[in-house]
């Protein structure tokens, strides 16, 4: 490739706007060169720079007692005891996955990898928040089929657990797929790793695989619409080598135990670009690149490419000189190449050299310090009245079985067992996964303590759709609770926020309402957001995605012998529901299914509650009080109870008793705070007197035992299905609608 | 003392190590696949799971050209006993200390559940010792290339010599197409080599050595080879 | 100089991938398929002084020894200077 000319043309081709380029003039004090302009368009790029979103952001709550890193670094980091420390984050691969789907989702799972061992921990588990449009599209049964390959492909490769996660289909995802990927290390306190560039005359090292032209303005094209073309987009897809990478992951943690590493991170989007700027702006010192000095795949690179490759698998490292030989060793013995590319300069410049001569020369921090940030107007849809309007006079109600409402639930894709989908990833190597793919949280035990991590990822994105604000709270609010079922106390939150064209008010309001949402839910929750990824522009032809704030929470559970599960474990438990049970069908997944309605106003939800409900189920779990939790949401009381079935094939026999709601609300309304317990008959009275202590509403609802699912209210039975019966349905849906008109 | 080979690419080696050492209480260490020597003191080799070399050509194609496998075939040879799990069965293949090969699952996907196995010919190596002739045990798998093939001479000289340990089943032991998790010819799920001191099996036992797991039916294994040394 | 090496399954032995193409080949209307067999395909690229009956020789020891399977596997290969 030849250098071209710096032309208007070849400036919004960058993606940059005259403002954006008048303010490189200026920090430059001269026209940039090539290699300048195109490291400043991928630092500015939405994706780097969060420049529509970072004013917003900024209203997170960020601090907690036990917050040791926030948001800023590679990933997040918490205090979980016994001198060890959780690190995570969630990140999307979303444009390159609709693409590409086994490559992108592939080289997401290998990014967010990365962003956790770079912190000095050992990755133990990984989550997954997936969506496609309807199975029915043949293209979203191929899209389906080469993520999930992608995630187990590389995953199970590189050897950590995929433990859980969630999967809905929707039309609004049609045009662009969101592919989320979360993971979670564990690391030492005292021995954290930070993305600093720190100690003039200190070595960079640059460590991995080969640099090619692979994935060159990946992360502009994570901040554009999508075209008819996005198929010809295909040469920016990075291929994932999860084998190197997983040599990599040995091969640092080996350096960083040994004391050999000052400063690290990964190449991932915008390459040796915003590695080398992000160290030298956080460590507020220069970096000095001698580019001919990288290991490159391709022929003819010129230095522009070699600063913007998004090839996977790559680290960079910042030394002392004395350890320079050492380090090297240690990525030999594991087959690797590190090689020195340049140093730490204490005069602020990013400079990059091609041959000694000058390619680049930037005042680093002034790459993020100087960079745009936009207040982008914003102005509430004007069909939202329209849409939070719901007029249940005009739905007709349940007027005595629910059975085939129940079924039709229990096989809607977002509800349907994904046991075909986890059955895929090895969710059981390292030994720690104690409670598996399928329940409330995924837990994983903590070896060397009594301790285990839970976690879980949620967003109802209907919820969102229809009130932003409301929809965030009740995302933050379930990953909780999914975590406190667990018996574990939810600690912070990673947060991966999937919107579309920023730069339309409507967009740009449904953004401000949901982190709004997410600031009060964490605040009541005291669970504040460590890390987390904005991902814009998820819109094709103008048709943007709902709103999808995904929301993964990881919480400590004290002791790993006390994991609680969803499923009844005997005949002749008390099953209780804790909550209260209102009118509240608007957004439901029953109203969408049954009825084909999508409106209305989601539930209402009080986080205080929220959190004094955790608190006493940890509580009365801890005591060993509790059998069963599961909290119930889409598809409501009637689908929680299925659920809770299916575990060990135990019906129950439930009656809510009199009631003035109308029967669909009692059975598939998703009211917010309640939980689905069952205790034994002995504890039946201590657990309902602690619940009542902490001020929330409980009724006895029934007794587990037999093979039939019963539920009776208002005098009537309003389902009745043997639980093998249900358990097919749940069992054989998703497979059944992949498999309908097969198509390779 | 146990062995647990690392290659570059092994992911069950720290779990193997866990269960010899903190489960079963017996000491461990582990050998680099880059080591050409097997030290008198260890009594048994552990080839773990994993994707070694990213199981890249065909699984444990180029991990049996490691400098440790020379050392593990002449140990083997010694008399040495030797578990190859999973990855580390599919090494054994390739390397020729176990006949046979594996193919692609037939459902062409990577599977990771539970299923359940019957142990046949426990006598035949000091692995399985302390099973009972014909138990139904529940262990996971988690791999895409396990369906087990050998031609109809390798397969009669399996039967022949005893050489069949593990066969998938359902949960009452029956042998079954149904309860065949990857098309392995005869449900085989696990084989050991004439003498008995060499075994490769699929699933893993590791992964069900604990209560905590929800499953201890695996912890047998790595006891009846530890008793065994231990008598010797 | 260019080794083409191509590496199939044993006619005798049951092709999973195979026979998933050739029920997708079905479904997509292509008639008149009677077997498909995947295989795979490597390319050597060989020192150019080597003489040619030498570079067949290794070849064919490097597919004997690490390239194929002997026990699943059978291949062919040809040398082009």
């Amino acid at each position: 490739m030849k250098e071209p000319l710096i032309t208007e043309e070849l400036i919004k081709e960058h993606g940059l706007t005259p403002d954006e380029y008048g303010r490189i003039v200026s920090i430059l004090g001269r026209t940039p060169m090539f290699t300048e302009l195109g490291i400043f368009s991928v630092m500015w790029s939405e994706h780097c720079s969060y420049k529509s979103s970072r004013l917003h952001l900024k209203k997170l709550p960020v601090d907690a007692p036990w917050v040791i890193q926030g948001p800023g670094e590679n990933a997040g980091v918490i205090d979980i005891g016994d001198g060890l420390a959780a690190v995570f984050k969630m990140e999307s691969h979303n444009h390159p996955s609709y693409i590409e789907p086994y490559e992108g989702a592939a080289t997401g799972v290998g990014g967010i990898l990365r962003d956790i061992f770079t912190m000095g921990a050992r990755p133990v588990a990984s989550l997954n928040s997936l969506r496609f449009g309807p199975l029915s599209d043949p293209y979203h049964k191929h899209l389906f089929g080469g993520v999930v390959s992608g995630i187990a492909g590389y995953g199970n490769c590189i050897g950590v657990p995929t433990v859980g996660g969630e999967i809905y289909c929707h039309p609004c995802y049609a045009g662009n797929i969101l592919v989320n990927v979360f993971n979670v290390g564990i690391v030492k306190k005292d021995k954290i790793f930070y993305g600093k560039a720190s100690g003039d005359g200190n070595l960079i090292i640059y460590a991995g695989s080969k640099t090619g032209k692979d994935g060159i303005h990946g992360v502009t094209m994570a901040s554009e619409e999508f075209t008819d073309d996005a198929q010809q987009k295909k040469p920016n897809v990075q291929i994932g080598d999860p084998f190197t990478e997983k040599l990599l992951l040995e091969a640092c943690l080996e350096a960083m135990d040994k004391g050999l590493i000052v400063g690290i991170q990964d190449m991932g989007g915008a390459g040796l670009t915003s590695s080398s700027s992000e160290m030298a702006g956080r460590a507020e010192t220069g970096v000095e690149l001698e580019l001919s000095l990288v290991p490159l795949r391709a022929e003819g690179m010129i230095p522009y490419e070699i600063m913007l490759s998004e090839s996977q698998e790559r680290m960079l490292l910042v030394v002392e000189r004395e350890n320079k030989d050492a380090l090297i060793d240690i990525f030999k013995k594991w087959d690797l190449d590190a090689v020195v590319i340049g140093k730490v300069g204490g005069d602020g410049f990013l400079r990059v050299n091609w041959h000694g001569k000058m390619a680049a020369e930037i005042p680093a921090t002034k790459i993020s310090t100087d960079a745009p940030i936009y207040d982008r107007p914003s102005k509430r849809p004007t069909n939202q009245d329209e849409l939070n309007t719901l007029d249940l006079s005009k739905v007709p109600d349940i007027t005595n079985s629910g059975n085939d409402a129940l079924k039709k639930l229990l096989a809607s894709p977002s509800i349907a067992s994904k046991e075909l989908v986890w059955q895929q990833y090895d969710h059981m190597v390292r030994t720690d996964t104690i409670v598996r793919p399928g329940s409330d949280a995924a837990v994983v035990r903590v070896k060397g303590t009594k301790k285990a991590l839970a976690m879980s990822v949620d967003c109802n994105s209907r919820y969102c759709w229809l009130d932003p604000y409301l929809g965030a709270v009740h995302a933050v609010c379930e990953a909780a609770r999914n975590v406190a079922c667990s018996g574990a106390l939810p600690l912070a939150v990673t947060d991966n926020l999937n919107f579309g064209n920023p730069e339309k008010p409507e967009v740009m309001w449904q953004f401000i309402g949901a982190i709004e949402g997410i600031k009060d839910a964490c605040i009541a929750l005291n669970t504040p957001v460590i890390s987390g990824n904005v991902s814009l522009y998820n819109e094709t032809k103008g048709d943007a995605i709902f709103p999808t704030p995904t929301i993964a929470i990881v919480g400590v559970l004290e002791d790993a012998d006390r994991a609680l599960t969803q499923w009844f474990k005997a005949a002749g438990d008390v099953v209780m529901l804790i909550g209260q049970t209102k009118e509240e069908l608007g957004g439901s997944e029953y109203l969408s299914l049954c009825h084909g309605i999508e409106r209305g106003l989601p539930p209402t939800i009080d986080p205080l509650k929220e959190k004094a409900l955790h608190s006493v189920l940890i509580k009365l779990n801890a005591q060993g009080l509790l059998k069963s939790a599961h909290d119930c949401s889409e598809g409501g009381l009637a689908v929680t109870a299925a659920e809770s079935a299916f575990g060990f094939l135990i019906g129950a026999e439930i009656d809510l008793g009199a009631s003035s709601l109308r029967a669909d609300a009692l059975l598939f309304g998703e009211s917010a705070t309640r939980v689905l317990i069952s205790a034994t008959a002995e504890n039946a009275d201590i657990v309902e007197a602690a619940v009542v202590a902490a001020g929330l509403p409980i009724a006895r609802i029934g007794k587990t035992g037999g093979d039939i699912l019963r539920i009776k209210a208002k005098d009537m039975t309003l389902i009745e299905m043997p639980v093998s019966e249900l358990k097919s349905i749940y069992d054989t849906s998703l497979e059944r609608g992949l498999n309908q008109n097969e198509h390779i | 003392m146990f062995a647990i080979v690392v290659f570059p690419g092994s992911n069950c080696d720290h779990d193997c190590y866990h269960a010899v050492k903190h489960v079963i209480g017996r000491p461990a260490r582990f050998l680099w696949h880059k080591e050409t020597v097997i030290d008198k003191d260890i009594k048994c080799v552990v080839l773990p799971g994993g994707f070694s070399h990213g199981d890249y050509l065909r699984a444990g194609a180029l991990a049996r050209f490691s400098p440790i496998i020379k050392a593990v075939t002449d140990f083997a040879k010694d008399g040495g006993f030797v578990v190859g799990i999973c990855n580390g069965f599919q090494i054994l293949l390739e390397s020729g200390l176990l006949p046979g090969a594996m193919l692609r699952n037939r459902a062409l996907k990577f599977i990771c559940k539970d299923v359940f196995v019957r142990a046949a010919n426990v006598k035949k190596t000091p692995f399985t010792a302390t099973y009972t002739e014909g138990r139904v045990i529940r262990l996971p798998i988690a791999h895409a290339e396990g369906n087990y093939y050998a031609d109809a001479g390798t397969i009669d000289e399996l039967k022949t010599h005893n050489q069949i340990i593990f066969n998938y089943c359902d949960k009452d032991g029956n042998i079954s197409d149904e309860a065949n998790p990857n098309g392995a010819l005869l449900n085989i799920a696990g084989i050991s080599n004439k003498q008995g001191n060499v075994l490769g099996m699929m699933p893993h036992p590791e992964r069900a050595s604990e209560e905590i797991l929800g499953n201890s039916d695996g912890r047998a294994l790595f006891q009846s080879i530890a008793q065994h040394i231990e008598g010797a | 100089m260019k080794a083409e090496i191509f590496v199939k399954l044993k006619s005798e032995v049951l092709d999973p991938q195979g026979k998933a193409v050739s029920g997708g080949l079905k479904n997509l209307g292509f008639e008149g398929v009677k077997d498909v067999r995947v295989g795979k395909y490597i390319v050597l690229s060989l020192d150019d002084k080597m003489p040619i009956e030498e570079a067949g020789k290794k070849v064919q020891d490097m597919c004997e020894k690490l390239l194929v399977n002997t026990v699943i596997e059978e291949y062919a290969f040809r040398i082009e200077g």
